[in-house]
């Protein structure tokens, strides 16, 4: 008597369900081909004048200089933090020597791309969609076109270059700060000795290890890029509009972010 | 002869909602051309379709009497060279100089650019002391009078003016037409103005259209207006309330 005639209302409410599920899949797929079609748009003008360069530089100095204070800072907390970590978990198997080995490659492999990307994801793809989702609003966009200037090479390209660019070299100090701060906590609070530290670090670093990290770098500052652009580029619907763009900017940046890294691992240490 | 611009049954979604219903317009060649309408009628929507930043869904436009209704790439960029747009806020770029706005389609070298620039403000009655300044260090007419330099600066053979006197002074508002009249006199340019201000059509115009459920519902002659006998331009030009036209609120 309970069973029966509550079977079609979880029927009901599965098929409900499914169709919701649906919808936010096609909607996926949506946004994934205009998103594709944006990013094809704006790879198609690399090659082909008029370049920006006053544009180029002016992004390479926002996304790579300006980051560098809080990517480091986060480089070093977490690089200690890892430190400690490891000392604390390789104790217990006699193994707290490992804790450079360990600490360098969980930096430069992971940690240090993934973390900075995070950083600047949060910092820039946040500035650029509230930039660009103004300059949208209030038809700035619209002027540039009758200005005889493309948006996409005057306003996007310029940031996605630039963040390509700056990123890698943003990863690679971000992984030295990282390696300083376990090197820091290690000598100074759990007595390795300094030079031994740093000669099991230089032996444990591949040059493979910084290779891919910076290609995390780039992949990841392209997604931070084109995230802060497409969602800006598309804003509607005034300020209110403009706040949307920014969070959906950064939210999107994370999880490509996350799920590139994840690709990547795999594809290059998995096998 | 062929008319400077045409619009022949342009129609304009968006969503579910018809914006354009079938807009038939020609413009002649050095003619000031004003569209009425209230707000939201799709007046700013018909400028964006004849300029291409947006496309309409059906009908023909033609400038010159070639159609321009789905140019893409190169001939798009050309097509759109040939206007000087005035945007309803100005749209000038925050992150740039005075000078380097007015002067932002220019070509050269930046002292070249910069004494066109200052040219061109002088057209508009600013001095060469704005130059210097951030758009956002004027106030909302100087902005205006800005835009309009900048829109005015690569010599345009078309002019469009989105409500040009919104949100100014009534004594500013009238500076801005007559400098409109002015420039589109002796620049023998043809013009395209939206407003709901009916002292600027009689400053600008010399032809009037009203836009009125997507579609031209009225135009005729500047002079005609007042014995149009169209009680829906009767009841815009005297902005009554009671009339044909119903405003879309809610009864409580
Ligand atoms: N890009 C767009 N997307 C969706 N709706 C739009 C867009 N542009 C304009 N509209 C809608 O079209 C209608 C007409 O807008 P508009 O042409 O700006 O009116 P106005 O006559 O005041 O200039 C409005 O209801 C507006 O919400
Ligand atoms: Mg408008």
């Amino acid at each position: 008597m309970s069973a029966s005639p509550a079977s079609p209302g979880i029927v009901a409410t599965l098929a409900h369900a499914l169709i919701a599920l649906g919808g936010v899949v096609i909607g996926l797929f949506g946004s994934v081909g205009r998103l594709a079609g944006f990013a094809a748009t704006v790879l198609a003008r690399l090659f082909r004048p008029p370049f920006y360069p006053a544009q180029l530089a002016e992004q390479m100095l926002v996304i790579g200089w300006f980051s560098l204070p809080v990517v480091g800072l986060t480089a070093i907390f977490t690089g200690s933090a890892l430190a400690q970590q490891i000392y604390i978990g390789g104790s217990r198997f006699n193994a707290a020597s490992t804790v450079p080995a360990v600490t360098v490659i969980g930096i430069v492999r992971e940690l240090g791309p993934v973390l900075g990307g995070l950083m600047v994801a949060g910092r820039v793809a946040s500035a650029m969609a509230a930039e660009i989702g103004t300059m949208r609003v209030t038809e700035q966009i619209d002027a540039l076109t009758t200005l005889r200037t493309d948006p996409y090479r005057y306003l996007v390209l310029p940031r996605v270059i630039a963040a390509v660019l700056v990123m890698p070299l943003l990863v690679l100090v971000s992984n030295a700060l990282g390696v300083m701060g376990g090197w820091l906590l290690a000598t100074f609070r759990l007595d390795f000795n300094s030079a031994a530290y740093l000669n099991t670090t230089a032996q444990y670093l591949k040059v493979d290890d910084v290779v891919s990290s910076m290609v995390k770098a780039g992949v990841f500052g392209f997604f931070i890029a084109l995230m802060g652009c497409y969602h800006g580029y598309h804003s509607s619907g005034g300020a209110a509009g403009v706040g949307r763009a920014t969070t959906n900017a950064v939210v999107s940046a994370f999880i490509l972010i996350l799920l590139s890294n994840l690709i990547i691992t795999v594809i290059v240490f998995g096998s | 002869m062929t008319a400077k611009i045409s619009l022949a049954g342009v129609t304009k979604r968006f969503g579910a909602k018809t914006v354009l219903a079938g807009v038939d317009l020609d413009i002649a060649p050095g003619e000031s051309m004003v569209i009425i309408g209230g707000s939201g009628t799709g007046k700013s929507v018909t400028m964006k379709c004849i300029l291409g930043l947006l496309r309409p869904d059906h009908g023909i436009i033609r400038v010159d009497g070639a159609d321009v209704t789905h140019l893409k790439g190169r001939a798009l960029a050309a097509h759109q060279a040939r206007f000087g747009m005035l945007f309803q806020g100005g749209a000038l770029f925050e992150s740039l100089s005075v000078w380097r706005n007015v002067s932002f389609a220019l070509p050269g070298a930046a002292a070249e650019r910069r004494a066109a620039a200052i040219d061109n403000l002088a057209r508009v009655g600013l001095g060469s002391d704005v130059a210097d300044l951030r758009p956002s260090e004027l106030s909302g007419g100087m902005q205006k009078r800005v835009a309009l330099a900048r829109a005015i600066a690569a010599r345009p053979e078309i002019l469009f003016f989105d409500e040009p006197t919104t949100g100014l002074d009534p004594i500013m508002a009238d500076v801005i037409n007559v400098l409109i009249r002015t420039l589109v006199t002796d620049m023998k340019i043809t013009a395209l103005t939206i407003t709901h201000d009916m002292a600027s059509v009689r400053k600008i115009a010399d032809r009037v259209a009203m836009l009125y459920e997507g579609r031209i519902i009225w135009s005729g002659a500047e002079a005609a207006i007042d014995t149009a006998g169209n009680p829906y331009v009767d009841q815009f030009v005297h902005g009554r309330a009671d009339g044909p036209i119903r405003m879309q609120v809610r009864r409580l």
